[in-house]
Formats: structure tokens, sequence, C-alpha cells
């Protein structure tokens, strides 16, 4: 339904000569190839023993209408499709919705450095994620893993109170408030985790694992857990692209063209803060992705959000699959955690992107 | 009844008044200017009539109080252009203009062929057609200019706000800009109220000048009543004189004695 609404205006664009910023066939399919390439290098690569060729015959064997004897024992097949192909599909559905959810953080706020964690998530899921360890309930002793679902909690929580404060402080309810809120919770947030982590020395260490972030503990269990969240954030976030580009003239002369841009900053950062909720949840605190991607693609394809957002899905979901990839691969068989990796290419690039926003942030 | 009408209107920050029980009305295809020095509130009197600002009083187009609208509803009506309109990174002009269609698509729709067309001769009628697919913030002032106007006349509402429309433009591009209000006028029959900082084009370009001072109106009604010297010179504390050229008002500050 929406390639045939896309196509249709498209079309429309081209007969009447007018040429605007649109999501081109061709970006799109370089993304899906992004993802495809990363996905199969993830799939063919690890530290079990298992020949590339029969993997790869063992992946087209999957696909429909193909039919390939791969050679492959049981537990090979497993291997595959039980332990890399989640740990893949976790990757693109967080590298998907960070990306996505920091593109949306930055189009609401005007503002270029604006990430996922913004306002709170990443404090209120680690004081989740940590009362989670310290109390127990996360070392997988018990009938239930709470570090998942008190993250999430703590997230969504953390991302409430900002709003809340952010509301009732501002006299004008600038987003500007609403930023300065988000520093607030996320510092006293911080301050309660990390005095909790304290007392806790022995639980240091899972605390602190997961707070770099990771995906080796991915299973179907964990992306059946976040694909709904991930995917309604994204429904929702995508049907707004094109009020999006009207934000971009700023609150004022957005209203006067007859959005109302509290009402749909509140949309967005509902949608955006679940997905990053849930995925928080699943992986822990991956950072940089929300910043790199949607820069990316705004540097190399285009400003408008309608290429912006569905874009940053597509080459976030890949991004993070390989950089995955590479965290289990330089140092095997040992991980490298994901969060560093990424925040080892994040931090060059944020200063890239500092300087050609110079002009803008004036 | 009154096409446009604004009744009582009053903005207090501080118990301070921006602006003071204004009441004004305007004529279907009427082009008004609003004139005054600086801080007499025409910019606050303009963003309130269009709706953008709250206020006391009421503000009512074609019989309806534009309180009682939508903002959907109130931007087909109203169009606006600041002062000193958001320049978005990266952004193209016909993506500017194209959002001039806003009020008139479904909140989550896209727009269509009808809308293209219509940008497409709003490009032509503004000479940037040949620009369309470049970046605002590599255009000239004067470009930019035709740009904001562009955006505003896409968004094909029967009155327009313009404040202080040719400030940032040198004498040639002003006539342009305001000869091509001109012409929309008489095509299209927008009406047209703009603030105005130049008494002389607000005279040659408008059929009504409403002169404010310390938020109230001091005068209003055509140009060669409300352009007497005594009183600017009064108002704008300064010393000028009202002329006749080829039939057009000319308000030239003049030397006084006094100030040498």
């Amino acid at each position: 339904m929406l390639a045939k609404e896309f196509l249709g205006r498209a079309a429309a664009a081209r007969s009447t000569g007018v040429v605007t910023e649109r999501l081109r066939v061709r970006s799109l399919m370089a993304g899906v190839l992004a993802i495809a390439i990363a996905a199969s290098a993830a799939l063919l690569i690890g530290p079990a023993d298992i020949d590339k060729t029969n993997a790869l015959k063992e992946i087209l064997n999957r696909l429909p209408f193909l039919s390939v004897d791969s050679g492959l024992s049981a537990i090979q097949k497993n291997i595959i499709w039980e332990v890399r192909m989640p740990r893949v599909a976790l990757g693109a559905l967080v590298g998907g919705t960070l990306a996505l959810s920091g593109a949306s953080y930055q189009a609401v706020f005007r503002n270029p450095l604006a990430d996922p964690y913004l306002l709170g998530a990443a404090a209120g899921a680690g004081l989740g994620a940590t009362v989670a360890i310290v109390t127990g309930s996360g070392d997988g002793v018990g009938t239930f893993d709470l570090v998942p679902l008190l993250a999430f909690v703590g997230a969504l929580a953390a991302v409430a109170l900002t709003y809340l404060l952010g509301f009732s402080s501002g006299t004008q309810r600038s987003p500007a408030a609403l930023l300065l809120a988000g520093v607030a919770v996320a510092s006293f947030l911080t301050a309660v985790q990390t005095f909790i982590q304290q007392q806790n020395v022995e639980t240091i260490r899972q605390v602190y694992s997961w707070i770099l972030g990771r995906l080796n503990t991915a299973s179907w269990d964990e992306v059946s857990l976040l694909a709904p969240y991930a995917f309604a954030s994204a429904l929702l976030i995508l049907f707004c692209r094109r009020i999006l580009d009207v934000m971009r003239l700023g609150d004022f002369e957005a209203s006067s063209l007859g959005i109302r841009p509290q009402l749909v900053r509140l949309i967005v950062i509902c949608a955006a803060s679940l997905g990053t909720a849930a995925a928080v949840a699943v992986s822990g605190l991956i950072a940089f992705v929300g910043i790199i991607v949607p820069h990316t693609v705004r540097l190399l394809i285009g400003a408008s959000n309608r290429v912006v957002l569905p874009l940053s899905i597509l080459f976030g979901a890949a991004f993070l699959v390989f950089v995955d990839l590479l965290g289990r691969s330089l140092a095997s068989p040992a991980e490298i955690p994901i969060g560093v990796i990424t925040a080892f290419c994040g931090a060059p690039f944020f200063v890239i992107v500092l300087r050609s926003s110079k002009r803008t942030l004036g | 009844m009154n096409f446009f009408v604004a009744d009582r209107l009053g903005v207090h920050i501080e118990d301070v008044a921006i602006l003071n029980d204004v009441s004004l009305s305007v004529e279907a295809g009427e082009w008004v200017s609003i004139v005054g020095p600086n801080g007499a509130g025409k910019t606050t009197l303009l963003s309130v009539m269009a709706g953008l600002r709250q206020a006391s009083g009421s503000v009512a187009i074609t019989g309806r109080n534009i309180d009682e609208m939508t903002p959907r509803e109130r931007a087909r009506l109203l169009a606006y252009v600041p002062q000193h309109p958001e320049i978005p990174p990266g952004m193209t002009v016909s993506g500017y203009v194209l959002l001039g269609r806003t009020p008139h698509l479904p909140f989550l729709g896209t727009e269509g062929s009808s809308d293209f067309d219509l940008v497409q001769q709003v490009l032509l009628q503004f000479d940037l057609s040949s620009l369309g697919q470049r970046t605002l913030e590599s255009l000239s002032g004067g470009e930019l200019q035709r740009c904001h106007l562009a955006r505003a006349i896409a968004q094909a509402t029967p009155i327009v706000f313009l404040d202080e429309p040719t400030t940032a433009l040198d004498l040639g591009h002003q006539q342009q800009a305001l000869d091509r209000i001109r012409l929309l006028r008489e095509e299209q029959r927008v009406t047209v109220v703009m603030t105005m900082h130049d008494l002389t084009l607000a005279s040659q370009y408008s059929d009504r000048i409403i002169l404010m001072s310390k938020g109230q109106i001091a005068a209003e009604g055509k140009p060669e009543d409300v352009l007497d010297p005594t009183r600017l010179s009064e108002l704008y504390g300064a010393q000028v004189k009202v002329l006749k050229v080829d039939g057009h008002l000319v308000v030239v500050p003049s030397l006084s004695k006094e100030n040498f």
C-alpha cells in the first residue's frame, strides 16, 4: 500500500515538472541491499566450524521456490537458524529502531545532536536494569528474567517524567524546557543508579556489561519481544514523515500552516520512546547509532524527513548487524561489546557531524 | 458584513499593554499597510490578526470567529509570512513552496497532482522555476523573499499577512516584490495586510494606512490623510516633510536647525 502511494506520488511530481526531495527507489534498494549483505555475512561468519559454501546453500534453501541440499548436520543448521539468525534479526530490529528514534528526536527538536536517549530513556533503563540485576532476578536463576521488563519500564517512566517536568516548568512550553528537563532527569537517575551499583559491587560486572550493550543473548524470544514495539513505533513515525517536514519550519510557522506542533511532538516522542525502550530492554545501551545513521543519510542522500526516516531504518539495521559482526569477529572467540564498537566509530563521526553542521547551529 | 474584522484586540505582558483595545476591519481585496515607529505593536497586531498569538478580543473572517476554527481551517483562510522566516538547512525551493499546501492535505496524507500543478504555477509566477532544485541557503536575499511569498501564495488563502516584506531588500527588489504582490491582488483578488517601515512605499502601494503608536491606532485612512507631517514628526520623534512627486506621496527626513 505504502509502495503504491509512493510510486503514484513520484509519478505525479514528475508529470508536472516539480522536483521535490522524495524517497527514490534507488535509495530504498541500496538500503535493502545493505541489509542483505550484512545479514548474509553475519550468517556465514562465526566461531562454529561451518563450511561457508554449505552455509550459503543452507540459506538459499530457505528462500522461497529454492531447494538446495546444503549437506549440513542438524546441529550446524541449528547454529545458523537458532543462534546466528535471531542475532541478525535482533541486531536489525534494534539498529533500525534506534536510528529511526534518533532521526525522529532530531526532527521534533530541530537539533542535529538529539539522540534516542535525549529525554532520559538510557538513564531510566540503566536504573531499571541495575535494580533487576542487584535484586538477583537478572541472573536467569528465577523463573522470569526481570532485566528487560524493568529496563523497559524505567526508560518509559524516565521519558514520561521528563515530559511532565518540561511542561510544568516551561511557562512558554518551549522544546528547550523539555531538553533541560531531560538533562535533569538523566543526571538524577544516573546518580541513583550509580549509588545502587556502588552498594552492590559484586554485581558491577553484570551491570557494566549491560550498560555497554550486547546482542549475544539473542534468541527468537527477544526478537518477538521487540518486534511488535519496533513495528508500531516505525509505522506511527513514518505516517508523520510529511508533517515532520513542516515542523522543520519551527513551531510558529508550522502553526501558521495549520499544524499543532505540541501535538505532533507528543505523538512522535511517544512513538520513538516506545521503540527505544523496547530496544534498550533487549540489547542494553548501544550508543551513537541514533546519531551516526540519520546524519549519514542526511549528508549523502537528502535532508527531507521523507528520505531520512525510512532510510534510517534500513541503514540503521544494516549498520548494527555489521557492527555486531565486527564485535564478535575481531577478537574471536571473545566478544567486544557492541556499544564499544558503535562508540568507537561514532565518536569520530560525531566530530564530522559537528563540523558540517556548524553553519546551522549558528 | 465586513470581510475581516478585528474587535478590541489586547495583548498585555506583565501589565504593560503591547496592544491596547485595537479594532479594525478590512474589505475583501483591499491592501492595508500597518506603519508606526519601532515598538508600536505592528508585528504583534499582525500575528494576533493571523490567529498566531493569544490575545483578548476577537478576530472574525467572513463572519466566522477564528478561535472557533481548527488550526487547519484557519490556515486555509489566513497565510502569514514572518519578517525572518526559518530557512531549514538542505530544503529545496520547490519542497519549501510545496509546504504551503499543508492546510489543504489530510493530516497523514500526501500531495496529489493538483498540488504539484499549483506549485509549478506559483514557481512560474515568482520566476523560481529554474531554482526549484536549489537549496534555500544557496539563494540571494531577493530570491529568498520570492520563495517566502510563493509559499504563502501556494497556501491559496483569501487573505495574506506580510510582516515587513521588503526590509531585507534593496531598492529594486523592494519595488519588484511589491509590484508582484500588486499583480497577484489583481489576478487572484487576494487581500493583503502588511507591516511596513518605509512610509513612501506604503503610501504608493496600499489602499489604506493604519498608523500605530504605543499599542494603539493613532490614525487610519487614505495615505494622504494619515501621512501628515506634523503627526509623523511627533510620533516618530523626527523631522519629516511629505512631498508630492508625480502625484505620489514621498516622506523624506528634513534637517532641522535645532539639531545642529
